[in-house]
């Protein structure tokens, strides 16, 4: 249950904690866990949000103290709490998942900031940071320019600065804070070489994610985090990404095909030949009436510049959409609203919904006419029409002026949903609709579009996850490098080969 | 060459605007292309420079400032009292004395920012009327002119006549306006606490996580632009050998405008010193090309408007639209 | 009846608290400091003082409300003002008919309208920070406003228009009748129409609102002019006010309508703030200064005082926002 017996050759833990407890206003986040890392190990953290994982985290490096009677052995020291000072300088990092970088500066001042620090101002030594910078970024077997801004820079390469900081800052021990989110499958098939290679020079990864499907294979071990308890360590050997989701929520999904055939259904949207260079290429489909249509595909596979075309907010330079036999041309996303098609944007807490403000507002904002009364927004209106979409959808929410951002991540979707669903539209396209969504709320989700299918909606639904679109959609495009490459129906595949062929 | 033009990119559209804009106006007059009027120009920006390297720590590390125009008023009229209270003093005494006085009224702002979360531009919209509405108050408007000897006679540090009959001159404004500018670029490029400040206004949350010290990153950048504040109001004091209790104020906006002209930030973590110089000198050049020039003096300030306006409408328009030469390679962002 | 009670609470709301709480504190100091306080003198005098500061404070409202700041607002009031001007004296200065005054005004609040309409095309194409572009706007302005006067005013007004700056309807300055129809009308656009929803939307969270449909640019260029406009009715006042028009006239007002929008609860980085609370910290900073005019202080005390009020009123919202925290955590 500990993890003791997997202690590999009775070497002995680099970091081991034990009997860790912590109370945040009088709910416990964390109750009795403890957490091994042996030297060079490569180890998967895994946990729902809220699990209790990243307060773990931040009791390791010292951002939290955590309740007495805890012990934290690190590198043959023990203590009973750590603070960020003893934590970086015994070798402990983090790469947070916003990489916590420093844009206007340069690759050279971001890798070697530690080199800033301190109370007393001191001249800086650039051509010693220049140096030290080069140094790091060698280990990783990486070259850039370190006198360019680090803005000059996409995200995959910051994540390498983010790295080559931690090593310059001599790490024992580096924690990767869903490291993979935002990388494109080249990307990480680098970040996992470079991992291998510190891995083999001594230095401990431990991941953070709630995703492990694309690190498992190069990692050791796997610990779970449930409601703010251990669940167990395991090996990654023959573990699946099911597997880890059941552990993660102490349930069990038996999930079926929800595929239905309706091809007999009249079309709603018929795209033939849309391009648009560096993005998509000669993109052909229809959707029909009732149908749910998956795209699946690695991130950089244009996937959601296909879809911000199709809605209106990017232009597509060939080809052309169709909808319900008329062919349509956007130029803004309020034409495609007002033709019927909704765009559920991924990023639902910058783009999605408007965080500060009220649940209210956000699911009328997209169809303010339905409120209007003789030219004038009517409050009893709104009221009206907002309880109906939350009854409607099994929204739990305290007040309708609460902000959304009180709401969890599966109830703040719903709303999204329920925005669009106020629009009338004839094709509703949700991408990613379960990120940032609980393991056990995305069931929820599903069953929604699962109604919304059946009452004739026409949708895309775009995901990254096979077995999303695998259960859930009626038929699944496999979108690579900007071009659909093969088309599947779940009923006639089994999930392991479409996955094969995605991840491959 | 590229590269270094690359990553000054404001500031050498700057310098080419400044260049044509020189170009035009040494056809149009013939007095403006001279070392003597050169220097004039530098004598009569003196104290906008000042405190415009003040303002620039402020903007850098993210935050902003309204209330250093009245509080170099609040300096100027405190410390003419404090000198003649002590029977005279000297320059270091007085640079002592605004200087410290313009520190605490800056770590005021850094106080109420610091303490209790007020965002910067709301505290220093108080603090500015609170600094005026008392300093008018207690003075009653009235302007000060027995000032001390040393601090009305003019200061030539150095002085030629030219070959073309021009004359020139370096005086002390010039000289602590240099001072000033290296000592600001010597404090935010070259030592550690000034990349802290940097950072702290480029990523605060990072910033915070690598355990800087956020108050202290306050009372620096409040504290600096107070320092400038003191120090250019005396020094203004001694330019115009009076104090008038308004006479700086409106000068905090047009002081903003040029900092921003000069490629600093709202928001913080990006400006140059010498960005910032150049953004006022764009502006007193083209004040005085088009005085030379016999444009009538209440068109200049329509003129310099509808620049600044141009020019940030251009500068937002991005300038490698203009320069395609500049675009970047790997343009992800 | 707690229907009632409770209609009214959420009417008044929690960002009445503050400006709710200055007024009280400032009603019972004067009342208790001065007995002349609570008089016809008093209340009348606010009553004609407000509505230039009130008018400009509108004007500065809806740009505050997007997350941007209309740093230009007193001068296009002055522009507008020497607008107006210009009409009447091309149409017999002190003689000049009604009708050329309504052309006056309509062209007036035309040119302030105009200069939003620059501003809010400038800020939603480009992005430029509004701060910038207002505040150059404003340099522009003011440079305009001096050369087209040369520093000096313009007077010489027909008599009719005497009664807009000074008169009385049952009691009521007309000013101030002027003052309350604009808070009405602001009102209604922002509770009401589609343009204010979005306008606290844009505040926000531009991107998002601009992903759930809202064309954020009219909305921007909207708003600005409409903060033209307003300047523009200002501008009109103050000509009716002061019998004449002078560059420079209301310059102090700028910072202080910023002061009396974040007096009246709204939030400086955008998104939330009602009118109602807004016009009630404008009775309070009048109240204020009125108060201290009849203690003997003058106007300038009356702006460190309101400085102080602002300040006061910041750390006590820091300070129940710190209590709230400390009980959720408790509890």
């Amino acid at each position: 249950m500990t993890g003791r017996e997997s202690a590999k050759g009775g070497q002995k833990p680099l970091l081991s904690l034990r009997n860790i407890n912590m109370t945040f206003g009088g709910v416990k986040a964390l109750k009795h866990v403890s957490f091994d890392v042996l030297p060079g190990d490569v180890h998967c953290l895994a946990g729902e949000n809220g699990s209790g994982k990243s307060t773990l985290i931040k009791i390791i490096t010292g951002v939290y103290r955590p309740q007495d009677g805890a012990v934290i052995e690190f590198d043959g020291q023990t203590y009973s709490h750590m603070s960020p000072v003893t934590a970086q300088n015994s070798g402990i990092q983090v790469i947070w998942q916003d990489l916590a970088l420093f844009p206007e500066m340069t690759v050279a001042e971001n890798i070697t900031f530690q080199t800033l620090l301190g109370r007393w101002p001191r001249f800086v030594n650039y051509n010693g940071m220049r140096e030290k910078a080069v140094k790091a970024l060698a280990r990783l077997g990486v070259t850039l320019d370190v006198d360019r801004p680090l803005k000059d820079y996409a995200i995959a390469q910051r994540q390498i600065v983010a790295i080559a900081r931690a090593l310059v800052g001599e790490a024992k021990l580096v924690f990767m804070d869903e490291p993979t989110a935002s990388l494109t499958q080249s990307e990480t098939d680098r970040l996992l070489d470079i991992v291998r290679t510190l891995s083999a020079s001594g230095v401990a990864v431990v991941f953070v994610s709630h995703r492990l499907a694309e690190v498992l294979e190069i990692s050791s071990r796997l610990t779970v985090l449930r409601d703010g308890a251990l669940v167990g360590v395991y090996s990654t050997e023959g573990m699946t990404q099911s597997r880890i989701t059941e552990l993660m929520t102490g349930k069990t999904f038996d999930q079926t095909v929800r595929a239905r055939d309706v091809s007999a259904n009249p079309v709603v949207l018929e795209v033939e030949g849309l391009c648009r260079p560096g993005q998509f290429v000669d993109i052909s489909f229809t959707v029909r009436r009732g149908e749910t249509l998956g795209i699946t595909g690695l991130l950089g596979a244009g996937r959601t510049e296909l879809a911000l075309s199709l809605f209106g907010m990017l232009k597509p330079w060939s080809g052309t959409v169709k909808l319900e036999g008329k062919p349509v041309h956007f130029a803004s996303n309020r034409d495609a609203i007002a033709a019927g098609i909704a765009y559920l944007s991924e990023d639902r807490l910058s783009l999605g919904l408007i965080q500060p403000q009220s649940i209210a507002d956000n699911l009328v904002i997209a169809s303010l006419d339905k409120i209007a009364a003789s030219g004038l927004l009517s409050d009893g209106r709104k009221r009206d029409l907002v309880a109906q979409w939350i009854a409607d959808l099994g929204v739990k929410v305290g007040k309708q002026e609460d902000a959304i951002s009180t709401l969890s991540g599966g109830n703040q979707q719903r709303i999204a949903i329920a925005k669009w669903l106020a629009t009338d539209p004839k094709l509703l396209i949700l991408d990613a609709p379960t990120v940032g969504v609980d393991v056990g709320a995305r069931a929820g989700i599903f069953d929604i579009v699962a109604k919304l299918a059946q009452t004739g909606l026409a949708i895309i639904l775009i995901s990254d996850e096979v077995p999303e679109v695998y259960f859930n959609a009626d038929r699944v495009l496999h979108m690579a490098k900007g071009r659909v490459v093969n088309q599947f129906l779940p009923a006639d595949r089994s999930l392991a080969e479409i996955e094969a062929a995605v991840y491959a | 060459m590229r590269k270094v033009v690359q990553s000054h990119a404001t500031e050498f559209a700057l310098f080419v605007v400044i260049a044509i804009i020189s170009i035009v106006l040494s056809f149009i007059t013939d007095r403006f292309f001279s070392l003597g009027n050169a220097f004039d120009l530098l004598n009569t920006s003196s104290v906008n420079i000042i405190f415009a390297v003040g303002l620039l720590v402020v903007l850098i590390a993210g935050g902003i400032d309204i209330s250093f125009a009245v509080a170099a008023s609040v300096v100027q009229y405190v410390a003419a009292l404090v000198l003649g209270w002590m029977g005279g003093g000297g320059w270091i005494s007085g640079l002592l004395i605004a200087g410290a006085l313009g520190v605490l009224l800056g770590a005021i702002n850094a106080f109420l920012i610091h303490k209790f979360r007020i965002i910067s531009i709301v505290a220093t919209i108080a603090t500015f009327n609170i600094y005026f509405g008392l300093l008018m108050f207690f003075t009653r408007g009235v302007s000060i002119y027995n000032l001390p000897d040393w601090l009305t006679s003019r200061v030539v540090l150095f002085e030629r006549e030219m070959a073309d009959g021009s004359w020139i001159e370096v005086t002390l404004p010039v000289l602590v306006m240099l001072i000033c500018v290296v000592a600001t670029w010597v404090f935010i490029t070259r030592t550690t606490t000034g990349r802290q400040l940097y950072a702290f206004g480029d990523n605060p949350e990072g910033a915070r996580r690598f355990g800087i010290n956020i108050g202290a990153m306050q009372f620096i950048a409040f504290g600096w632009l107070g320092l400038m504040a003191g120090i250019g109001g005396l020094i203004q004091a001694h330019y115009a050998q009076e104090v008038v209790p308004n006479a700086l104020y409106g000068r905090e906006l047009d002081v903003l405008a040029a900092v921003v002209l000069g490629g600093a930030r709202l928001g913080g973590g990006k400006g140059s010193v010498l960005g910032c110089v150049l953004g006022v000198l764009l502006i007193s050049i083209t004040q005085n090309g088009l005085n030379l020039a016999g444009v009538s003096p209440y068109a200049f300030k329509m003129i310099v408007g509808a620049i600044i306006l141009v020019a940030i409408t251009l500068s937002n328009t991005s300038i490698e639209k203009l320069l395609p030469f500049m675009r970047q390679v790997e343009g992800r962002k | 009846m707690t229907a009632i009670l409770n209609r009214i609470r959420t009417g008044l709301g929690p960002d009445m608290a503050g400006p709710g709480f200055a007024l009280i504190a400032v009603l019972v100091v004067f009342s208790l400091a001065s007995p002349q306080f609570f008089s016809r003198a008093t209340f009348g005098s606010v009553a004609f003082q407000l509505p230039e500061l009130g008018l400009l404070t509108l004007a500065m409202l809806l740009p505050v409300l997007t997350g941007g700041l209309n740093l230009a607002i007193t001068f296009t009031a002055n522009i507008a003002g020497l607008t107006v001007a210009w009409v009447l004296q091309q149409n017999g200065g002190a003689d000049a008919g009604p009708f050329a005054f309504l052309l006056g005004a309509l062209l007036g609040v035309g040119v302030g309208a105009l200069s939003g309409v620059v501003m809010g095309l400038v800020i939603a194409y480009t992005r430029a920070h509004p701060i910038l572009v207002s505040l150059s706007m404003m340099i522009f302005l003011r440079g305009l406003g001096e050369f087209l006067t040369r520093g000096g005013d313009v007077s010489g007004f027909p008599a009719f228009l005497q009664p807009l700056g000074h008169g009385s309807i049952l009691g009521f300055p007309i000013p101030l009748l002027v003052f309350i129809g604009c808070v009405l009308i602001w009102h209604v656009l922002l509770t009401r129409m589609k343009l204010g929803f979005n306008t606290y939307m844009i505040g926000s969270n531009i991107e998002a609102a601009r992903y759930s449909g809202v064309n954020t640019r009219k909305v921007l260029v909207l708003v600005y002019t409409l903060s033209g406009a307003m300047c523009a009715i200002a501008g009109i006042i103050m000509l009716a006010r002061f019998n004449s028009v002078r560059v420079g006239h209301g310059e102090s007002y700028l910072l202080i309508t910023v002061l009396a929008c974040f007096l009246g609860g709204v939030n400086p980085f955008g998104g939330f703030g009602r009118v109602i609370p807004v016009a009630v910290a404008l009775v309070v900073l009048q109240l204020l200064s009125s108060g201290l005019n009849i203690l003997g202080a003058n106007q300038h005390l009356a702006t460190a005082v309101w400085g102080i009020l602002l300040i006061t009123v910041m750390i006590l919202r820091f300070a129940a926002g710190h209590f709230k925290s400390l009980k959720r955590k408790k509890g």
